[in-house]
């Protein structure tokens, strides 16, 4: 089983030289800390920023430099600014070649929930909509399941939607899987795990063709 | 062609009640301090703000909340806001969430002249309920309208007496937007100069949306996630 800085160290290995990427926050973050050697991308922040670099030392913080998070950071040689506008007119238009984030729920189909749940306080979608509605290519990193033990991946999501059909790979603490028109084709075992613990985690259709090899990290 | 004003509360001069503002700002990063201050002090009152975000609770629009001078807010994310949060609960405060790439866009539209535009994002979602929707290309698009802006008020680095603007690292983000989208736009920044030592290749937003400016004073610019290696 993976943990959280596992599920990013595998995504980074979907990440190619080249691209410009957007991470989501929490575990997206982290895939930054895990790119193999010789793998150059930059990386766009929504508030309007292509080419975020490391947090700064203390001392050297600057409130007019913020990611996506609102936390303090630093750029890159060959950094640009933005404004929001042209920052979505990037994503919308497809130039933000991977989005990486989290979700709460994806369904067989590839929809996506990841902003709200009844009930509680909501706390709105931010950019997610409009990075799920355009990305060319978007992995999602989640848990399998939920606290409750329920299976995230499911036939249909029961949570208000963020964005249909969009969801392209799901890597989770025990798989990688590729949604696919026929449901969820599971890729790639996590170390220690076998199939029938993935099978009994996924509520959705799950496609298994022949062995599924255990991920190399 | 005088664009210059005292100070904030010259700047805020007629601004009413149940107007429609837009702020810029992303989080607490760009947003006119001083111009906020001045509404709080003002007794203005149900107001509507569209603004990426509410503040926190003692900053940025968090101050206008406390003092119940918000009737709507309409943002993307209003996370940071405890009041805001008392205050939607307990049915004080309306709130319309829109995705922030359509707020953005939305402005923008506002700003060149466009009524409205289509964005895929939210369709399919509660977002897309009760909107026109078109498909171009064998994908979906949702109708989404220009905003209509009473006084729009936005903070940049630099400014000169025309109205000029030139915004500083990602404290860019909704400002030049949000100017481009009121019928009246005033501009607090952080140094004020004659108009003609701004080089005019390196302006962001240019004067004609821009008819009040002055220079602010005493800048918090309050850090929210203060992160370091």
């Amino acid at each position: 089983m993976l943990d959280k800085n596992g599920i990013a160290r595998r995504i980074a290995r979907e990440v190619k030289d080249g691209y410009y990427v957007n991470l989501g926050i929490g575990i997206p973050t982290l895939v930054a800390n895990y790119l193999p050697e010789g793998v150059n991308v930059v990386l766009q922040s929504e508030n309007g920023l292509l080419g975020i670099g490391p947090f700064p030392v203390a001392g050297e913080e600057d409130p007019d430099l913020i990611n996506a998070g609102k936390q303090t950071i630093t750029t890159v040689p060959g950094s640009a600014f933005f404004d929001s506008a042209l920052s979505f007119g990037m994503i919308r238009a497809g130039k933000v070649d991977l989005t990486i984030l989290g979700a709460m729920e994806v369904s067989e189909t590839g929809d996506i929930a990841n902003w709200k749940i009844p009930g509680k306080m909501v706390k709105g979608m931010g950019g997610a909509m409009d990075l799920v509605a355009s990305a060319k290519n978007i992995i999602v990193a989640m848990q399998h399941v939920n606290k409750a033990g329920e299976s995230k991946l499911l036939p249909k999501c029961t949570l208000p939607l963020t964005g249909v059909r969009c969801v392209k790979k799901i890597v989770t603490e025990l798989a990688v899987l590729d949604v696919t028109p026929g449901g969820f084709r599971l890729l790639e075992r996590a170390p220690g795990i076998s199939v029938e613990q993935i099978r009994n985690a996924t509520a959705g259709k799950l496609i298994i063709e022949g062995a599924i090899p255990e991920m190399v990290l | 062609m005088n664009k210059v004003v005292k100070n904030a509360q010259e700047a805020i001069e007629g601004i009413k009640d149940n107007m429609v503002l837009g702020i810029g700002g992303f989080g607490l990063c760009g947003i006119p301090e001083n111009c906020i201050t001045a509404l709080v002090g003002s007794g203005i009152h149900g107001l509507t703000c569209i603004s990426n975000n509410a503040g926190v609770d003692d900053f940025g629009i968090g101050l206008m909340l406390q003092t119940r001078q918000v009737r709507k807010m309409i943002a993307s994310y209003v996370g940071e806001n405890a009041e805001f949060e008392r205050q939607l609960l307990s049915g004080e405060l309306a709130v319309d969430l829109i995705p922030q790439g359509t707020l953005a866009t939305r402005l923008m539209a506002a700003g060149y002249g466009m009524p409205a535009i289509f964005t895929p994002a939210g369709v399919g979602t509660e977002v897309a309920e009760g909107k026109e929707v078109r498909r171009f290309k064998e994908k979906d698009y949702l109708l989404e309208y220009a905003f209509e802006i009473d006084f729009s008020i936005v903070k940049a680095w630099k400014g000169d007496t025309h109205g000029n603007l030139i915004f500083r690292k990602t404290s860019r983000n909704f400002n030049p937007l949000v100017a481009m989208a009121g019928k009246i736009t005033i501009a607090e920044v952080e140094h004020l100069v004659p108009a003609g030592e701004l080089e005019p290749d390196q302006i962001h937003l240019p004067g004609i949306y821009v008819h009040r400016i002055f220079e602010g004073v005493d800048y918090q610019k309050r850090i929210e996630q203060l992160t370091v290696r």
